[in-house]
């Protein structure tokens, strides 16, 4: 046992009580965790920065404004329902598309028919706080349905991948991809069954394929092979998750990247308390990055963090893993 | 650095509390061990005699200086007779006085004393004694006697055992045989000892007692001979010569006094007897703290009422049940629902017992469960839905009350004690995450859940843990301490080494 321990130490691994207590404890601010924990106030900030996210085309705040929700998605086939405070995906409700008999019948992404009772239903737990972390009041979002990237064809199912960028102090230290499968029903979420992906950092191609907790070299779905897939616009994608350092002043946060097939990468959410699984995608620990990291200099050029991200976290550091 | 500043105030917490423990422990004697018992004696003294018609006033010299013996209680059985403990020369009496008696009167006097190594005697030193005025020839035995003694001694003690051996062996000499007389007793070589002793100008005292045995119904009063050596006392037994004071030896009164004195009645009869018994050692120390003046010993949940009592050693045992969850989180890392939720479940089984509290917890959360899916189709608003299933939870508890007092179960009763909001929370936060992650997630910190509440059951209902909170709350300081470093624990919990197990290989 303990030489378990020891060979996580040697690998870096980074373990929750560390992570909490020396990452961010030490870099997140409290007073800042409402700017990242309330989706809506993330996204007026990122809007207002002219950072891409998903387009907002309304906000559910009372009881009464559920019966807003036609008027709201008028002009648009398709939407997602999100908790402004919800975790982990929990709460989000895909409409993909309307029934073509009667405009309130909604198709969901998973096949299933909802009317808009059972739409009001939901949208009324959003409010009561059902997915809100501690059952506080919430408001639900209407939001943009990411189209997905034809990249991904191969890739995935249903449901829309995600790319996850861990950065401390403004330097994207790790990343990921995380491909929904049928199991995980469409969820970008690698407890529910999604395939995870580590990434280079340098390069923005996939190495290495979790599903579970075992090593997939394939997606479980479409066989295709899950490393050597390469994110077009890396280096652009780096900057937007970078800028989130600037955008909230959380030194440790995770940001949630999706590629939409007209708007390109948009920041989906930020996460103040970014999962540990990325260490197993990566087939390496976070933790000597983050040292790393925590030894370069305060650097206000984004590009320049960036630069400095790929040279000193990519490629070579993988080679003697694979 | 945020570690440098807990570690101190953890420290300085954890010598607190230790500190005030080993105080308890070694200087007030509260017990470390639940069933631990003191033994205490029950000495009961019973004074009689015929009242003539009119004033009577009894005097009975009762303890008050009793090295190796604290008193622990005492009272005074006394109908129709006022009384006051006043100190006289001899020691503490308690004197009885009555207007008008008449006929066959009882006195009693009680008191329980437990040892106490601590008491010693502390009066000031006495005066030198006057030289005694004795006729001849006693005068002359008593000078070559003490020329004698004195040629062989070198102190007061080595004077006194000497003197002592000289007055045990009969025949030896003259002297002693003179001053002895025929056929002497205890307290005679005692007195014997005395004159000797106080023509060698050597303070000593003629004291009584009585020995602490396990049941005595009548036991004699004993004399010894206490010797000042100029700076403390010594006790000589008065017909062996042997220096000591035995360590059940109770000493009673001083001087030459007798034991009791009636004015106004006669046919005095006095009786003591001895009885052993054993008490709770906490309500020894207890009484040793208030004895000595002790704020922080004198403060005890044992001066709390009965029910209180009982509350708050429920109550005590909970930051030992916090201190688990922390330690099964953080460094074994098993998931739970809700944070306390376990150690209130812990509570509860108090009551029911694991093995029913387990059973009584699972069908709970499984027939409430199922309702909650239920509802989940009635599309209840969030408030109403978890007020209906606290209701549903309520009226579970009633009909497995019910059905296990027809089965003849008494155990299913205990169910009420389930704190039922808990139960609840849990319902929901587990029907939640059933949806959300699936159900082996929601059986698996179910399970946790349900782990760390058995856990959290059995250490805290462990009699020395529940003794040692209650006996010493100053150790929850200890464990505060103990959570403050747990908090800035950085190493990985147990559950990581397996969910890592994929980066654990070999060094890239």
């Amino acid at each position: 046992m303990l030489s378990w321990v020891r060979q996580l130490r040697a690998r870096g691994v980074l373990g929750m009580n560390e992570r909490n207590t020396e990452y961010i404890m030490r870099l997140n601010p409290r007073r800042l965790y409402p700017l990242v924990d309330d989706k809506l106030r993330t996204k007026e900030l990122a809007i207002a920065a002219g950072i891409a996210v998903p387009k907002l085309h309304g906000v559910i705040r009372t009881e009464h404004d559920i019966g807003d929700l036609p008027e709201l998605v008028r002009d648009t086939q398709d939407f997602a329902i999100k908790p402004a405070h919800g975790s982990g995906g929990d709460g989000i409700m895909v409409v993909a598309g309307r029934s073509p008999r009667a405009a309130d019948i909604y198709r969901l992404v998973d096949g299933t028919q909802v009317n808009a009772e059972q739409i009001g239903f939901h949208l009324s737990n959003i409010l009561s706080g059902q997915f809100s972390l501690g059952g506080h009041r919430d408001v639900a979002l209407l939001e943009y349905c990411i189209k997905v990237d034809p990249l991904f064809a191969d890739h995935c199912h249903q449901g829309v991948p995600d790319i996850r960028v861990i950065v401390l102090r403004g330097y994207p230290i790790m990343a990921m991809i995380r491909l929904p499968t049928r199991k995980s029903r469409g969820k970008a979420n690698l407890h529910q069954g999604a395939v995870g992906a580590g990434m280079d950092i340098a390069t923005g191609i996939t190495t290495f394929g979790v599903l579970g907790n075992a090593r997939a070299t394939d997606h479980p779905d479409t066989g295709a092979p899950i490393a050597g897939l390469a994110i077009p616009r890396w280096e652009y994608l780096l900057t937007l998750a970078a800028r989130s350092y600037e955008l909230t002043g959380l030194g440790y946060v995770g940001v949630d990247i999706v590629l939409d097939r007209q708007y390109g990468p948009l920041i989906l959410e930020l996460n103040a308390r970014p999962g540990l699984n990325i260490q197993i995608c990566n087939r390496e620990g976070l933790r000597l990055r983050a040292e790393k990291a925590m030894a370069l200099p305060e650097e206000p050029d984004i590009a320049v963090r960036v630069a400095r991200s790929r040279e000193l976290f990519g490629g070579a550091s993988y080679a003697s893993a694979a | 650095m945020g570690n440098y500043k807990v570690s101190l105030l953890a420290l300085i917490l954890a010598l607190l509390g230790v500190g005030f423990f080993i105080y308890k422990v070694r200087y007030l004697g509260y017990p470390l061990a639940p069933d631990a018992d003191s033994q205490v004696w029950t000495v009961e003294t019973r004074v009689s005699f015929d009242a003539a018609p009119g004033p009577v006033k009894a005097t009975l010299y009762i303890p008050g200086l009793t090295p190796g013996f604290a008193i622990l209680d005492e009272n005074f059985v006394s109908r129709g007779f006022g009384f006051t403990t006043p100190y006289v020369s001899g020691g503490r009496q308690v004197q009885w006085a009555v207007r008008q008696a008449e006929g066959p009167q009882t006195l009693y006097y009680r008191t329980v004393v437990y040892r106490d190594p601590n008491v010693f005697e502390d009066d000031t030193t006495p005066p030198f004694p006057p030289v005694p005025q004795l006729a001849e020839p006693f005068n002359t035995a008593v000078g070559m006697l003490v020329e004698r003694v004195q040629t062989e001694s070198a102190d007061p003690e080595t004077f006194t055992a000497g003197l002592l051996k000289r007055l045990a062996r009969p025949g030896a000499d003259q002297e002693a045989n003179l001053l002895l007389g025929p056929e002497p007793d205890a307290v005679d070589r005692a007195r014997t000892a005395m004159s000797v002793l106080a023509a060698a100008s050597i303070p000593a005292r003629l004291v009584r007692g009585v020995r602490m045995s396990d049941r005595e119904r009548s036991t004699p009063m004993l004399p010894w001979l206490e010797v000042h050596d100029g700076e403390r006392w010594l006790y000589f037994d008065p017909v062996t010569g042997r220096e000591g004071l035995p360590g059940d030896f109770l000493i009673w009164w001083r001087g030459e006094d007798p034991l009791v004195q009636v004015d106004g009645g006669g046919n005095v009869d006095v009786n003591v007897s001895v009885q052993s018994s054993v008490v709770d050692p906490v309500v020894v120390a207890r009484r040793r703290a208030a004895a000595h003046d002790d704020a922080i010993g004198g403060l005890s949940l044992f001066a709390l009422p009965i029910e209180s009592q009982a509350v708050y050693g429920v109550l005590l045992a909970v930051p030992i049940g916090a201190l688990l969850v922390v330690i099964i989180r953080n460094i074994i890392g098993v998931q739970t629902f809700g944070t306390f939720m376990p150690v209130l479940i812990a509570l509860a089984f108090r009551e029911t017992r694991l093995l029913w509290g387990v059973l009584l917890f699972t069908v709970l959360v499984f027939i409430g469960l199922s309702f909650r899916f239920y509802m989940e189709r009635l599309r209840l608003l969030l408030v109403p839905r978890l007020a209906a299933v606290l209701t549903i939870v309520v009226l579970l508890m009633i009909g497995v009350s019910l059905l296990s007092q027809q089965l003849g179960f008494e155990i299913g009763l205990s169910v009420g004690l389930f704190p039922m909001v808990i139960m609840t929370m849990t319902i929901e936060r587990m029907s939640i995450v059933w949806e959300e992650r699936g159900s082996g997630e929601a059986i698996k910190q179910g399970l946790g859940s349900l782990f760390i509440a058995a856990t959290c059951y059995l250490v805290m209902g462990l009699p020395i843990v529940e003794h040692l909170v209650f006996v010493f709350p100053e150790l929850l300081l200890v464990t505060l301490a103990a959570t403050l470093l747990l908090g800035r624990y950085t190493g990985y919990r147990l559950s990581e080494l397996l969910r890592f197990r994929e980066l654990r290989g070999g060094v890239p």
